[in-house]
């Protein structure tokens, strides 16, 4: 394989982690939880979505947005009825209760729909390749690299200019500062939490090829979604997408030159930068 | 005994300390008073190493110990209790003190000894649970004291340290004033030439223990002497007393 | 009796915590076929046993503590695979150090951090000892790992009994109570309560002159290898070694199993691991799925209201009782 070809493969990679982690980098910077079953919410949307095109014969965007919504709403509800009992709550609380939570949707999937590998039937638009001129690549690796670039832009757009991005900013930095400044926290939290694991169900149902789609997904991809966004940095849109990128790559072109075990490096590489930058790679300095 | 020259401490624009000159004696009963926010408990921060100044030094005993680290400077004799209790909330109350006591006798290292056959730091540590009237409560957990008794065990493992400088952050919040005796009979039990610090907003408490009072406004000192000047200097009262007093 | 007299005597052996280890021995003779089994039952309560060490007591909390059961099986299974090195107990050791050795080298690294990168930092120091397992092919069998493996007579007496697990089952049961001495001695040393100290309250260790970051690796290195003796006695007692030994199925499944006991009490281990396995024997091969979608529930459940498991329900039962009797 080529050197661009490698290249888009795995900026297509990045792109899906990128679109599934970036809600989780955002309301663990927010809330200060530790949400191990954030992986359970893209999975939850790739199964949403994956069902509904095909029992319901709906279109494939359609279904992204029925994905959204569903589970954004699902989110809303889990996480006033139980996340927000724990957000005081400490740390091995927090653990346990999103990993019990991962098993819940693991096992619910499982009885649901069946253990096998659910495979996306992706649009007539979205296959083939397409020729950019000076090389021919898969349709669907470039359009998720072209969603990923809008989603980023869209975010960091409304992270800056935004009232309720700003709100969110200035939560993610102080939270006590931002409550005595009249912020409604608790609506913050429910809302940024739904529009996180919306775009996880987004990326769950996007990613589901690059990806895959089967229970384990969750406890699967755990490591990495957690790599992404501590390396990235908590709450950090831009920090989140440079390394889910990073992550992608790497992970991409090790696969192809080290198939046994060769992703040692990332974990390795991820060990290294935390060490050096705990609070994350692309993060300022805090004073 | 306990110095501080230029001290500084800044949050981005915000400057909590301000060029602080400072002077503990040995033996010292002094009291730091100002309103709120005026940087009290981040001048004990910066003094016992929990937070790092932006520029300045802090002596001890004439010995630089502006990098060390808290627990360092807690070996070096310089032992504080906090505005909010930091306790240890699941264990018993001579557990509390037994631990900082241990601590201080350089045994809590040991893997082998049972730590209850450490007779010497279980003596010493129900020795100063008497000594704050709390022999009653010294099975029971902190988690089911009320705070006031609980802001006594925060004296009691203060004391448990033998320091040489001893600085309370606001110790008689939160006590029942019909009990805040007992913490004065505490400081009063002290070897004379152990340095006391208190930051308080309890005016009479201040006045009744105090040898030398000093004023913190904005993060930086505004005023120092004794109990007479300050409370005859009328730009203290007018920043502070003038309210309470 | 004074405060100060419960805890002076608080090391004292008490007469009913010889029952587990009678327990232990009658199981031996009340049920002869289930040896197998309980072999694996003794396996997990030493394993949860130095996962309580590092999560009970110091606070610490990894979901990597696989990476040192699986150093202490790994190395069993390449001195016998490579090196014709079976002889148990010596490989006991050896599996000993080299996990304690892992775990000073990552507890050094690693606990400068704390809280969700710590966490982090643990899981990614298991998965990457799980791929350089995986890459190492040569060395451990790579996926399919290391069957067959076979070791020399304990103590030259007692041989291993691939069919009823009769030895295996003694043998994993004295180190099991070996081990547990050690564990138990270190909780009531002045270390262990220094540990707890750590647990309830670090910014209040700092400030009584408490080397924490010491004592943290200390217990870390010390947890690190018991894991490690687990994992051995797994690879000795099975005969075997896999890639699922460094899993985070194993790392996830030994939290649950000391959450479900109760950590920071001595005994957690044991109640978890006994309930849990042996629920998860009789339900687990009938209704796999709905066991995981049960396990769910109990864990949302006891993160919700039973934080401190069985052993603390029962700590508050007692409490309850205590109060109404008065």
């Amino acid at each position: 394989m080529d050197p661009v070809s490698i290249l888009l493969g795995g900026l297509a990679s990045g792109m899906v982690l990128f679109i599934v982690s970036v809600g989780l980098s955002v309301t663990m910077g927010l809330m200060g939880f530790v949400n191990l079953a954030h992986g359970g919410f893209a999975m939850l949307g790739g199964y949403a979505i994956v069902l509904a095109m095909r029992h319901w014969g709906i279109g494939f965007l359609p279904a992204l947005a029925l994905g959204f919504v569903a589970v954004a709403a699902l989110s809303v509800v889990l996480e006033r009825l139980l996340y927000a009992r724990l957000y005081r709550a400490s740390e091995l609380d927090q653990v346990l209760f999103t990993i019990g939570l991962v098993f819940v949707m693991t096992a619910t999937v499982t009885l649901g729909v069946g253990p096998e590998t659910q495979v996306v039937q992706l649009p007539d638009w979205l296959r083939g390749q397409t020729d950019l001129g000076f090389i021919k690549y898969r349709t669907y690796s470039l359009a998720l690299i072209a969603s990923g670039t809008a989603l980023v832009i869209a975010l960091w757009l409304g992270f800056e200019r935004t009232s309720f991005g700003a709100r969110i900013r200035a939560a993610v930095d102080n939270r006590r500062m931002a409550q005595s400044l009249g912020v409604d926290v608790g609506r913050l939290f429910a809302v940024t939490f739904a529009i996180g694991s919306g775009l996880a169900a987004v990326g769950g149902g996007l990613g589901a090829e690059i990806l895959g789609l089967d229970p384990n997904y969750p406890l699967r991809y755990l490591v990495y979604f957690l790599i992404v966004v501590s390396v990235g940095g908590l709450g950090r849109v831009t920090g989140v997408f440079y390394a889910a990128l990073l992550i992608g790559v790497l992970d991409f072109v090790l696969k192809i030159y080290f198939p046994k075990g060769g992703t040692i490096f990332i974990y390795v590489l991820a060990l290294l930068l935390l060490l050096w930058r705990p609070q994350g790679l692309f993060v300022k300095r805090a004073t | 005994m306990l110095e501080t020259k230029g001290l500084c401490r800044s949050f981005g624009a915000l400057e909590v300390a301000r060029d602080i000159d400072f002077r503990l004696e040995r033996g010292a009963r002094h009291a730091l008073i100002g309103p709120n926010g005026a940087g009290k408990t981040t001048f004990v921060n910066l003094l016992t190493g929990v937070l790092p100044p932006s520029r300045g030094k802090v002596l001890l005993e004439g010995e630089d110990v502006t990098t060390l680290a808290q627990a360092k400077r807690v070996k070096r004799g310089i032992a504080r209790t906090f505005q909010i209790n930091q306790l240890f909330r699941g264990l018993s109350v001579l557990e509390n003190v037994c631990i900082a006591v241990s601590e201080r006798l350089g045994v809590s290292g040991s893997m082998l000894r049972p730590a209850g056959k450490r007779a010497d730091a279980i003596e010493e540590a129900s020795r100063l649970i008497g000594m704050l009237r709390l022999h009653t409560d010294a099975g029971r957990r902190i988690v089911e004291l009320p705070y006031g008794r609980q802001r006594l065990v925060e004296i009691a493992i203060a004391l448990g340290l033998n320091p040489r400088v001893l600085l309370l952050d606001e110790p008689a919040a939160g006590i029942p004033s019909a009990e805040s005796h007992i913490l004065l009979d505490a400081i009063a039990t002290l070897p004379k030439d152990i340095a006391v610090l208190i930051i308080e907003h309890d005016m009479d408490l201040v006045f009744r223990f105090a040898e030398r009072i000093t004023v913190l406004v904005s993060g930086a000192i505004f005023a120092q002497g004794t109990p007479a000047e300050i409370a005859a200097n009328a730009e203290v009262r007018a920043v502070y007393l003038g309210n309470a007093a | 009796m004074t405060a100060a007299r419960q805890l002076a005597e608080r090391h004292r052996f008490r007469w009913w915590e010889l029952l587990p280890w009678i327990a232990g021995v009658a199981v031996f003779f009340a049920f002869p076929t289930y040896l197998s089994f309980g072999t694996q039952v003794l396996i997990t309560i030493l394993f949860a046993l130095s996962l309580d060490l590092v999560l009970g007591y110091a606070g610490i909390v990894t979901l990597g503590h696989a990476a040192f059961f699986g150093a202490g099986a790994y190395t069993v299974g390449m001195l016998a695979q490579h090196l014709g090195w079976n002889e148990p107990l010596s490989g006991l050791l050896v599996a000993a150090l080299v996990a304690g050795a892992i775990g000073l080298a990552s507890g050094l690294v690693l606990l400068r951090t704390h809280g969700l990168t710590l966490l982090m930092l643990t899981l990614c120091t298991m998965t990457l000892l799980e791929q350089a397992a995986n890459m190492g092919a040569a060395w451990t069998g790579g996926f399919d790992g290391m069957p067959g493996l076979s070791f020399t007579k304990i103590l030259g007496l007692f041989s291993f009994d691939a069919l009823y697990f009769r030895s295996q089952y003694l043998y994993v049961l004295a180190v099991l109570f070996i081990c547990f001495v050690i564990v138990r001695m270190l909780i009531y040393s002045s270390f262990g309560q220094s540990l707890t100290g750590i647990r309830e309250n670090l910014l209040r260790m700092h400030a009584v002159g408490a080397p924490v970051r010491a004592r943290q690796v200390l217990a870390y290195t010390v947890s690190a290898a018991l894991a490690g003796v687990a994992g051995a006695l797994f690879t000795q007692a099975n005969g075997y070694a896999n890639l699922a030994v460094l899993g985070l199925e194993r790392a996830a499944g030994v939290l649950i199993v000391l959450i479900l006991g109760g950590y920071g009490r001595l005994y957690g281990a044991f109640v978890g691991a006994i309930a849990y396995m042996v629920l998860e024997h009789v339900l687990a091969k009938a209704y796999p799925t709905a066991w995981q979608l049960g396990l769910g529930l109990t864990l949302i459940a006891v993160a919700l209201f039973a934080r401190n498991g069985i052993l603390g329900l029962g700590d508050a039962l007692r409490r309850r009782f205590a109060e109404s009797a008065r």
